[in-house]
């Protein structure tokens, strides 16, 4: 049986149109161009949720970021896929609203998170209903609407590092951050 | 779309059938090839790689440095990823092919049972450009299947390896090769719960990553422009989201839009004159559209409902997406203006991030039931679901340009994201050789 062997055609089937790759790698890392906010002031682990009627704690300042924390409680939490507020919620919610309405100037962003047990982009649509609910609760007891902002971190600022169902059930939460006016 | 193969078939197919299995949906007629090859023999059982010999010689430079072995390196870490082939090991090769010019000796390579044989010569020409003269060979028909010559600027050599590997896989599957490719991706480092995410780029085979932001907000959900030129991807910081597309070329990037509330999910449409992302507003989020000449938005849904993660259709014609509004996340589909919204999944457990494959003739999508993750892949009418993959939390599937492989990324509980592929029936499934975290894949079109 005869053997063909081809003519090899010695095209350059490469086209190499390659300085816009290789130059990538050369170029200095770019920034970008947001400024950088300062971090969100860190809260502790979850609390135990305080009764709204506990007395306030010796050496911590009214109005303050640690008295808010520590006497109100800055964080609330939901059931799976859920952004209605349950009873719990409601009785840290109602003790913000307290608090804010005897604190005027302080301003607070409400950030809504969700566990990992989600996609990453339904997860981002999950934590802002999230921070929605503890928002129009907070405006319905009298904070003004202008004091509020709200975010969604998704699941990309877990509380609770974990993979396990108590992980998740601190992670599914709404965290209100005092971000300006607090003594 | 890319022309495959179209050499002499009946020497492919007589090849194919002396390996009496593997790739035998190949022995039909070559129209079909392109459409069924692969998917027909994969269907039938189990995959038997095609032991293949690799040998492009080139000799040590000055420096101690083999690029010719490199670059068979290169070419069989492609094919072997692919699942469809099984590279020989250099150190079995009786003996090294002196002379590309000559017909190999193939008893040398029968005896080590290399049905095929790519083997060729890399050399630097007087301009200092680097040349791969090779052959493709099947050994047991002694026919010669492939005769080419690539030429690049030697810092280019993987993408010379890249396109050989390419070439071979085509003209031996029928199918588009998918090794001269990139990904975008987002690199993770640091401990979970205060992760670091920075966008980065590589080849598709790990190789040449660079980190295009500085990790000073988390970057998330990249996507390329059909060109590869830009990526879209969403930045969130403390206080606000913003998307950005960043120009790979220049290294540019601007912020697109201004918008009070979340926003997140953004896709380049196919032919990339619109963006299409999630906006929440009130607590409630909706797909929209941003035409980039105009920057002026168009919202398409109104359902009170979730409705984000949007993929268009190739042709722009359609926009599949995620919506909870039937009560729990599910694929719909609607036209690009948001009329005529239909549901595509009914199936129980949660169902999301739904991605048109290149040719439209298929949707991948992650969904979650029993606890578990799987990427999964349907008709675009939302029939013929199949899972591919399970694992405690994955999701993110996007297409290689062939339509064949999908990569994702998996993290294991209390563990660091990775990435993966899957061919699309679920039979080959590979690490992506990454070194790190990584997670939010998304493969670019063939280069150029």
């Amino acid at each position: 049986m005869s053997i063909k062997t081809k003519t090899v055609v010695k095209t350059a089937l490469v086209a190499f149109v390659l300085t816009s790759v290789a130059a990538c790698s050369d170029k200095p890392k770019p920034v970008e161009p947001t400024p950088t906010p300062p971090p969100v002031a860190t809260a502790p682990a979850p609390q135990p949720q305080p009764a709204p009627t506990q007395p306030v704690q010796t050496g911590i300042l009214p109005g303050s970021q640690q008295d808010f924390v520590v006497n109100v409680g800055d964080r609330v939490y939901f059931d799976t896929d859920q952004s209605s507020l349950r009873a719990d919620a409601q009785g840290v919610l109602a003790a913000q609203a307290a608090w804010l309405n005897r604190y005027p100037g302080v301003k607070i962003r409400i950030e809504g998170s969700a566990d990992e047990r989600g996609t990453r982009e339904y997860n981002f649509a999950l934590g802002a209903r999230r921070a929605e609910s503890v928002s129009e609760f907070l405006i319905s007891k009298g904070v003004a609407p202008a004091r509020i902002s709200t975010i969604s971190y998704g699941k990309e600022n877990p509380l609770n590092p974990g993979s396990d169902e108590d992980a998740w059930a601190q992670n599914r939460n709404a965290h209100t951050s005092l971000t300006s006016g607090a003594r | 779309m890319r022309k495959t193969a179209n050499g002499p078939f009946d020497l492919t197919k007589r090849g194919l059938l002396v390996s009496g299995m593997g790739l035998a949906g190949l022995a039909m007629a070559p129209e079909a090839l392109a459409q069924t090859a692969l998917r027909g023999t994969v269907d039938q059982g189990n995959i038997q790689p095609l032991p293949i010999a690799i040998d492009i010689n080139s000799g040590a430079d000055a420096s101690g440095n083999n690029i010719g072995a490199q670059i068979s390196k290169v070419i069989s870490a492609d094919l072997e990823r692919s699942g469809f082939f099984k590279p020989i090991d250099p150190n079995a090769f009786i003996a090294h092919e002196a002379d590309v010019n000559v017909q190999p000796n193939f008893d040398n390579w029968r005896t080590i049972n290399a049905q095929y044989l790519s083997n060729g010569r890399a050399f630097t020409d007087a301009d200092g450009r680097l040349t791969v003269d090779f052959r493709l060979w099947d050994v047991f028909g002694t026919n010669q299947l492939l005769g080419q010559s690539m030429t690049a600027t030697p810092e280019n050599w993987r993408r010379v390896a890249h396109k050989i590997a390419d070439a071979i896989y085509e003209r031996l599957t029928g199918e588009e090769g998918y090794f001269d490719t990139r990904v975008v991706f987002v690199a993770e480092s640091g401990k979970r719960g205060n992760r670091v995410k920075r966008l980065a780029i590589m080849d598709q085979d790990a190789a040449n990553p660079s980190y295009l932001t500085d990790g000073s907000t988390k970057v998330m959900t990249p996507r390329f422009s059909a060109d590869s030129q830009e990526v879209v991807y969403m930045s969130l910081s403390a206080d606000r989201a913003r998307i950005y597309i960043f120009n790979i070329e220049t290294g540019r990037q601007e912020t697109v839009g201004d918008f009070r509330g979340m926003v997140f999910a953004p896709r380049f449409s196919p032919d990339g004159s619109k963006l299409a992302f999630t906006v929440t507003q009130g607590g409630n989020s909706d797909i929209y559209t941003m035409d980039l000449g105009s920057r002026q938005t168009t919202r398409l849904t109104r359902d009170g409902s979730i409705d984000t993660s949007p993929s268009f259709s190739p042709d722009g014609s359609r926009i599949a997406f995620t919506s909870d509004r039937g009560g729990s996340p599910q694929i719909y589909v609607m036209n690009a203006d948001g009329s005529n919204v239909r549901r595509l999944t009914f199936g129980g457990g949660a169902y999301s991030t739904p991605v048109f494959s290149p040719k439209g003739d298929m949707i991948a999508f992650t969904k979650q039931s029993g606890g578990r993750f799987s990427i999964g892949v349907m008709n675009p009418n939302g029939g013929g679901e199949k899972l591919l993959t399970s694992s405690y939390l994955e999701e993110g599937p996007t297409w290689a340009p062939n339509g064949r492989y999908i990569m994702f990324f998996r993290e294991p509980p209390g563990g660091t994201p990775s990435l993966w592929t899957v061919e699309a029936s679920g039979r080959i499934e590979r690490p992506v050789p990454y070194h790190g975290g990584a997670s939010d894949p998304a493969w670019s079109p063939r280069l150029k």
